[in-house]
């Protein structure tokens, strides 16, 4: 196959440097041309053709970035003083900081770290840049967050004139350069090793995990590295004994599907390295979503009302830009003591207004206003539909007509002068997300 | 306790009176159906708070006493014993369990006191009339389709009856609407009728009703106030709370000057739109209506599957007009017509669209049209 291809590929053993791109001609340690110690070698590596790329502490390495001032210092990227680790960086790593821990325990660990709020449309810009970049080199992208995301260069290799492995490497370079931050790439046959692959050496990862070796290389990896197997049904297997993927390996599948379900055939062909799940570059949202959690705790509906307010016209912008429409308004709220409650409530016709949103989710909160004291609140939509019937007119609700006119006519004003041209006075005079800052989160699954 | 009676009257009372009993349940004792057994009757009641029903039968009764047991494992109990048995119920002495005895069958259920059975506390009525039960089952009838399910809008989960003067003559009225759709009833009012508050029954006292008076000529004593409405129909007894909420003012969407009018073969457009909405792959697609001089065609387009067009002859003689409804909603307004033919008001392919019922003038409906 790779004799039609334009460039000469060397012998995968002695591999390429990921810096120059040489060609290497032998098997020492360092590259010959620039001396550089990254060097990709591996026996299958002109073969592989699935990636997985992740940018490397993706909002620190931004604001790094726009303030090398903070180049070294231990950033973590959060919600104020109560908030939560969104992203922190890898100096603010190796002192224990970790994402999604409480942003106290996080100064606890690191108390000289520098704590930002995060700017999740810059991120979001830059997002798009990287992804574009990706986008470039196969239309097969199909992206799991804002910053990771699958590539299946399959066929790419006469277009870039270089195997998969190249195309990735310099890929890699390019986003150092070109964007300023770095990324993680992993290459493999399958999506669920090409993304063990990317998560192995990082920052600035590049790890192959070819077919000959997957077995060999599963077999001494904790269950927990497979995709589904979290922490309840690491549980559930840790009391049948089963801690090592091995000892999934030595499990035949009707045995694993008698005891697991469907999750055990998951079982059985990952802890083999098998997986045929394909790149998909149109995986559709399934709800779209926007929370916040709050600096203070909040129970009062004067508090929490505005917030909600706020979000409502977030998800519903959301909605307008993708052309899509929900019909079904889930409300999620999370004590103090960390439980959330999620409510939700089905429309008679999918919606994308900000009115209707707010509207359901009003109701919904005020049951759950109950003087319990919340420390994040969310709304979303889920059950999404096209445009076509959402907001139908109404016989009986004769104001809905105005309403819906009136957004629209609040669409175009933040249009053309800003998002705070005009508001609603729920939330003037607060800020436009009402309780800065916040944790958007498109939720894909 | 302990009664003997035939499984045909306990099988028809329990009919009733399950249905009411939720499959789920959080408080256990709403799962059960008291059985009440005094005189010469077994009295049966079930409740899921809001609404109640209660059907006595005759029983040969040994030993008075009351109980509770699951209602829906009962009926079934009952539903699969042979036709024609008699069914014995027995408490034990300490009232924990019933037995189910009936030939060589015998079951033992689980019992909870029946002093723990909550009562739906009727309180007093303001009102008292008499309706003729094929009138209340059309009141019903031609307007629950129209009922809401959605939950935000709580105020149109029900029927909304009214006793309203028109053209000098008291009507009973029914309302039903889900802000797509809407459909109005009405009879005339019965003596005792005058002056009751407009009330808005919830859908699933209706559907339960609307079963129970399924039975021609009998005349239905009915009790309201504000707050709560009384059934008796034969042994039956239907209680129920009613919705805490105002009936938007429906006579607003009825249009009065819709000037377009198309009158159409009820049954031959009815299974023309059946034919052309199979079609449409999902619940609700719109069926495009092109109606010109003596003339309808009906257009169903989705992209996925391919379209479909058929053409109909009918009365109409205004400007061509184009206008599109839901395939179902059509269907559903065809199914509660009467007449041989549907009067369709038309004004514009945006403004709500009047359907009539050629034969029965006490009927109207209203379409809100769809975009296409």
């Amino acid at each position: 196959m790779f004799a039609v291809m334009a460039a000469p590929v060397n012998d995968p053993e002695h591999g390429f440097c990921r810096d120059c791109l040489t060609l290497q001609a032998n098997e020492k340690p360092r590259c010959d041309r620039c001396g550089s110690p990254r060097l990709a070698r591996h026996p299958e590596l002109y073969r592989l053709r699935l990636a997985h790329i992740d940018c490397d502490a993706f909002y620190a390495a931004i604001e790094k970035r726009d303030n090398p001032a903070l180049k070294d210092k231990p950033l973590i990227i959060g919600g104020g003083k109560r908030g939560v680790v969104s992203t922190a960086c890898y100096i603010a790593r190796i002192k224990g900081v970790r994402s999604a821990m409480p942003m106290f325990k996080a100064l606890e660990a690191c108390p000289e770290a520098i704590v930002l709020p995060p700017d999740m449309e810059k991120y979001a810009r830059v997002g798009r840049e990287v992804r574009g970049m990706m986008q470039a080199l196969t239309p097969l992208v199909e992206p799991l967050s804002i910053d990771e995301a699958f590539l299946d260069l399959s066929g790419t290799e006469r277009l870039h004139g270089r195997p998969p492995a190249m195309v990735l490497a310099d890929f890699a370079r390019k986003v150092e350069s070109e964007i300023g931050i770095t990324v993680s790439a992993g290459l493999s046959y399958c999506k669920f090793l090409a993304k063990v692959a990317s998560d192995f050496r990082k920052p600035r990862g590049f790890s192959v995990i070819g077919e000959a070796e997957a077995t060999e290389f599963l077999a001494e990896q904790p269950v927990t590295l497979i995709w589904g197997v979290g922490k309840a049904f690491a549980a559930t297997l840790e009391r049948d004994g089963i801690r090592m993927i091995s000892q999934l390996q030595k499990l035949d599948r009707a045995e694993l599907m008698r005891r697991y379900g469907s999750m055990g055939d998951r079982l059985y062909h990952l802890s083999r390295g098998q997986d045929e799940r394909v790149v998909s570059a149109d995986r559709d949202a399934k709800s779209v979503s926007a929370e916040t959690t709050f600096d203070i705790d909040l129970a009062s509906p004067a508090d929490l009302v505005p917030v909600l307010r706020a979000l409502s016209e977030k998800v519903s912008a959301r909605l307008k830009k993708a052309g899509i429409a929900g019909r079904t308004v889930v409300l999620k709220l999370k004590t103090q003591d960390f439980r959330i409650r999620t409510r939700n409530r089905q429309l008679g016709d999918p919606t994308r207004l900000a009115d209707r949103i707010f509207q359901t989710g009003l109701h919904l909160l005020e049951k759950e206003a109950d003087g319990t004291k919340y420390r994040l609140l969310g709304i979303g939509v889920s059950d999404l539909t096209g445009v076509e019937k959402a907001d139908p007119p109404d016989l009986v609700d004769v104001t809905a007509r105005k309403r819906a006119l009136a957004e629209g006519a609040i669409d175009s004003l933040r249009e053309k002068f800003g998002k705070t041209a005009v508001e609603t006075g729920y939330t003037f005079g607060r800020g436009r997300s009402a309780n800065p800052p916040e944790l958007l989160d498109r939720d894909e699954d | 306790m302990r009664v003997i009676l035939e499984r045909s009257n306990l099988l028809k009372s329990l009919n009733h009176v399950h249905r009411v009993v939720e499959r789920r349940n959080t408080i256990p004792i709403l799962s059960n159906v008291l059985l009440n057994a005094s005189g010469a009757i077994l009295e049966m009641k079930a409740t899921d708070l809001d609404l109640e029903v209660t059907e006595a039968t005759p029983a040969n009764v040994e030993r008075a006493g009351a109980t509770t047991v699951p209602a829906h494992l009962l009926y079934d109990i009952v539903r699969k014993l042979p036709e024609g048995a008699e069914v014995m119920l027995r408490t034990d002495e300490d009232g924990n369990a019933m037995s189910v005895i009936s030939g060589r069958s015998s079951f033992r259920l689980q019992c909870l006191p029946q002093s723990d059975f909550p009562e739906l506390s009727a309180g007093s009525f303001s009102h008292i009339f008499r309706i003729d039960s094929a009138a209340l089952k059309a009141l019903i009838d031609k307007t629950q389709f129209a009922i809401s399910t959605e939950e935000t809008r709580y105020y149109l989960n029900g029927i909304y009856f009214h006793a309203i003067e028109t053209g000098g003559k008291l009507k009973l009225r029914s309302v039903a609407t889900d802000g797509h759709r809407l459909a109005r009833a009405e009879m005339e009012a019965p003596a005792g009728s005058e002056g009751m508050p407009g009330i808005i029954i919830p859908r699933k006292t209706v559907s339960e009703l609307q079963k129970l008076v399924d039975v021609p000529d009998v005349a239905v004593a009915t009790e309201l106030s504000d707050t709560k409405i009384r059934f008796t129909i034969g042994s039956v007894v239907l209680t129920s709370k009613l919705i805490d909420g105002t009936f938007p003012d429906y006579q607003r969407v009825i249009p009065t000057g819709n000037d377009k009018a198309l009158v159409i073969d009820r049954q031959t457009f009815a299974a023309a739109v059946d034919r052309v909405s199979t079609i449409s792959s999902e619940r609700g697609r719109a069926v495009k209506l092109s109606i010109s001089d003596g003339q309808v065609t009906l257009a169903v387009n989705n992209p996925d599957s391919g379209s479909a067009t058929e053409e109909l002859a009918a009365d109409y003689s205004s400007d061509p007009i184009e206008i599109g409804f839901n395939a179902r909603y059509l269907l559903d307004v065809a199914a509660q017509l009467s007449g041989g033919d549907a009067r369709f008001m038309l004004a514009d392919a945006g403004s709500p669209t009047l359907i009539q019922d050629t034969a029965d003038e006490n009927a109207l409906y209203v379409l809100m049209p769809m975009r296409v």
